[in-house]
């Protein structure tokens, strides 16, 4: 007798999984108990066994795609059996697309031109034109109406509540949606940070952002989670059922960006001795201990990409290169150029690059391309005094960073108490796209480089 | 100028009586007592017995006599005292009119139009309670018009009588004492035209005949509430205003479509078709019906109001097609 194989709840949570690779192919025999596939839940690639003897007769399901838990994925019979009818209308695996949509194609987006107003970029509908599919492989329902106006205004369907029977996606959802995306804008544009401060070249906020302006050629390619579609000079990286589960879950506890924030306390006497050197070189290559940052930062980014990112709602963008916002203070508020390709400028550039931007910042004489792209960004209150403290991230960036003041403090090194020069560095991160342990792994490089500042030149 | 359908209707056969001495009405109580709902009151007098004829009770007979009356060059109206006793003459209605044209090769068109009360008045019981339009409509052949108002009476019916084929013009018992303005003059309508007879954004209604008026009441009722309905009288059911039905449903997403015969292969359903396939991606919801209850009509007042459309039901279908709690 036919078997159905379905896709099982793998673990307690789990609504769907998506199909890591199947184990068995068309016309293999199994036995109860086989592994037959590989399925990704929501928390770990688990196996998922045959319930029966007999042939897998037919993969209903293809590698990469998602299923809800409860769905034909597979049938099991003895080779000669009639399936047709437990079939139905489910296409064969090849036939069966990923869920992704092909129609939209966000990644031969060319980069968009930088916008004063739109800080969260509409992500291209991937799952909306032609057939309601979520990316989760999930079927949405959604009028026809519906499923035409998220796919004109670059919504997904999946990010879009229902309110209609059995949940189906109306009209009125999808413009709920859309004005809370620009409400989202709206904030992220008008409020980033915690502390606006009167001063130059030090608090601000994050101004409203978007991918980069097109400036030199992109930098080699380097690993980030995920499969991924490649754009000019990023990639954008399909959620995986963790990712997504985590960005549900962790936005659920803590209001639309999920933040959590990492301290680190770093020994800065090598910058200050760098700094005092070159100093006494020349006047031209006074550097800032803020310009010594932004280098640090940069590079640091450079090394890690996993945080050089955007969230686009259901995707997460992973820039390949470096361009920094740097928070600004100004007569009633803030704004964020950008030193673009930050990573790639030695330090006295970006000093000359981050004096003329700040200047003309307060001076108000910026381009929107000036203060636009940033893929990360930086606020310094340090020459406030300012200990420590927790920046206000600007989306769609998952990260910022805030600096501390400089201080001589008593540590302990070797067993005795020095004086040292110490700084506090605090990253705020979107938890949707970085884990703990993500930050972490950046701080300490950060580190690493600020403590042994000639690895900023090496 | 004011007047009831009834009279507008009378209007457009003396109108087209005068215009061309080939219009002849013909039916059963026409002449001597000027009409079994007093259409053709007047007539006997001013136009005389060759053309305003008393016919026996036998619909099947002159039906025919219509149809090769109209073979031969004249235009003869033919009042059916209801649509119920039409049944009687439907062989000639589809098998000779509807069809001459063709199986005589283009030789004879027969521009003839069958008229009279269709659809439920008040507790006439089963037999004489019924709506025919989708019989009608379905016949390839026939034009089939069916007027909400008295402009539309008058016009519909003048267009009808100067059509060369066949035309099919349903009246409602319960709109002969409707009122409403008349155009000043010569007011034509013409076949396969429909008409928004309320401009909304929220929701369409898309029905014709004495229906028309349920869903005025409806659209008043709903405007309080702050819900507008573009309401498309469709007027001719055969041919359908295909255009009309398609804007009015881009407009609003949502669509009730409102008849008042039974559902089952009504005129209701071919709405449906075309809003499905030409309007599939402007549809939030999907499209709902309202239509008589399925079953033979009840003759006690109680269950006759149960089982026809009404405004209470109509009002309920728009609120559903707008995913708003009744």
């Amino acid at each position: 007798m036919a078997t159905r194989v379905v896709m099982e709840a793998l673990s307690p949570t789990m609504e769907e999984g998506r199909l890591v690779r199947w184990l068995k192919h068309d016309g293999d025999p199994v036995v109860t108990g086989d592994v037959i596939a590989e399925i990704e839940t929501d928390k770990a690639v688990m196996e998922l066994a045959a319930r029966a003897d007999g042939v897998l007769r037919r993969q209903l399901l293809a590698e990469g795609a998602s299923a809800p838990v409860g769905q034909l994925i597979g049938v099991i019979a003895a080779t000669d059996e009639d399936i047709a009818s437990l079939i139905g209308a489910v296409a064969p695996a090849a036939a069966t697309p990923p869920p992704r949509a092909p129609s939209a194609t966000p990644g031969a987006t060319p980069p968009p031109t930088p916008r004063v107003a739109a800080a969260v970029e509409p992500p291209p509908a991937p799952t909306a034109a032609p057939v309601a599919v979520a990316g989760n492989g999930e079927r949405v329902r959604s009028s026809p109406l519906a499923r035409r106006l998220a796919s004109e205004r670059g919504l997904a369907l999946d990010a879009v509540a229902g309110s209609g029977p059995a949940g189906r996606i109306i009209k009125r959802d999808v413009e709920k949606r859309d004005v809370e995306t620009r409400d989202v804008e709206t904030r992220a544009a008008a409020a980033p940070l915690a502390t606006p401060a009167p001063a130059s070249p030090a608090p601000a906020a994050p101004s409203p952002a978007a991918p980069a302006p097109a400036p030199p050629a992109p930098a080699p390619a380097r690993t980030v989670p995920g499969a991924s579609t490649a754009g000019d000079g990023y990639r954008d990286a399909p959620l995986t059922q963790m990712r997504r589960t985590i960005a549900r879950r962790l936005s659920e506890s803590i209001g639309p960006i999920p933040t959590f924030y990492l301290t680190v306390d770093c020994d800065v006497t090598r910058v200050s001795e760098m700094r005092q050197a070159m100093a006494a070189l020349d006047d031209a290559y006074r550097v800032s201990v803020n310009d010594v940052m932004l280098k640090a930062v940069a590079t640091a980014l450079a090394q890690h990409p996993e945080v050089n990112a955007h969230w686009l709602g259901d995707r997460i963008r992973y820039f390949e290169r470096v361009h920094i916002g740097m928070a600004v203070a100004v007569d009633d508020g803030l704004i964020t150029p950008v030193l673009f390709d930050a990573d790639r400028k030695g330090l006295r550039q970006l000093a000359r690059e981050s004096r003329d931007l700040a200047g003309r910042a307060r001076a108000r004489t910026l381009t929107s391309a000036e203060y636009t792209g940033s893929t990360f960004s930086v606020s310094n209150l340090g020459m406030f005094g300012i200990e420590a403290f927790t920046a206000i991230i600007n989306p769609p960036e998952v990260g910022i960073l805030a600096i501390g003041a400089v201080e001589a403090r008593p540590v302990v090194q070797d067993g005795a108490v020095v004086v040292r020069q110490r700084m506090r560095l605090t990253m705020s991160c979107d938890h949707r796209v970085v884990d703990g342990a993500t930050g972490a792994h950046f701080l300490r490089t950060l580190r690493q480089l600020i403590e042994n500042p000639l690895l900023l030149v090496a | 100028m004011i007047t009831t359908y009834r009279d507008a209707l009378a209007q457009a056969l003396r109108e087209e009586m005068q215009r061309d001495d080939r219009v002849f009405l013909m039916g059963e109580e026409v002449a001597a007592y000027q009409g079994a709902y007093k259409v053709s009151k007047g007539l006997l007098q001013e136009f005389g017995e060759m053309r305003v004829v008393d016919t026996p009770i036998t619909e099947l007979g002159f039906a025919g006599v219509g149809v090769g009356a109209a073979m031969v060059g004249l235009r003869p109206v033919i009042e059916f005292m209801t649509w119920n006793f039409a049944l009687l003459a439907l062989d000639q209605v589809v098998n000779a009119a509807a069809k001459m044209l063709y199986m005589s090769g283009g030789q004879f068109n027969v521009p003839i139009v069958f008229r009279g009360p269709n659809g439920a008045a008040l507790q006439l019981a089963a037999q004489h309670s019924q709506a025919w339009e989708s019989w009608l409509a379905h016949i390839p052949g026939l034009k089939v018009v069916t007027p909400a108002t008295p402009a539309d009476a008058k016009g519909l019916l003048k267009s009808a009588i100067r059509d060369d084929n066949p035309v099919i013009v349903l009246e409602g018992e319960m709109l002969y004492n409707t009122k409403g303005e008349i155009p000043d003059g010569e007011h034509l309508v013409p076949i396969g035209v429909a008409e928004r007879k309320r401009e909304g954004t929220d929701c369409s209604i898309i029905t014709y005949g004495k229906m028309v008026l349920v869903a005025l009441q409806a659209a008043d009722t709903l405007a309080a509430q702050g819900i507008t309905l573009d309401v498309v009288d469709l007027r001719s059911v055969r041919p359908m205003d295909v255009p009309a039905i398609v804007a009015s449903v881009r407009r609003t997403n949502r669509a009730v479509v409102l008849e008042e015969g039974w559902a089952v292969a009504g005129i209701g359903a071919q709405v449906v078709d075309i809003v499905q396939r030409e309007c599939f991606d402007d549809l939030d919801a999907p499209v709902i019906r309202v239509h008589q209850a399925d079953a033979p009509m009840p003759y006690a007042r109680n269950l006759e109001r149960a089982a026809k459309p009404d405004l209470a039901q109509t009002i309920a279908a728009v609120k559903r097609v707008m995913y708003v709690e009744a």
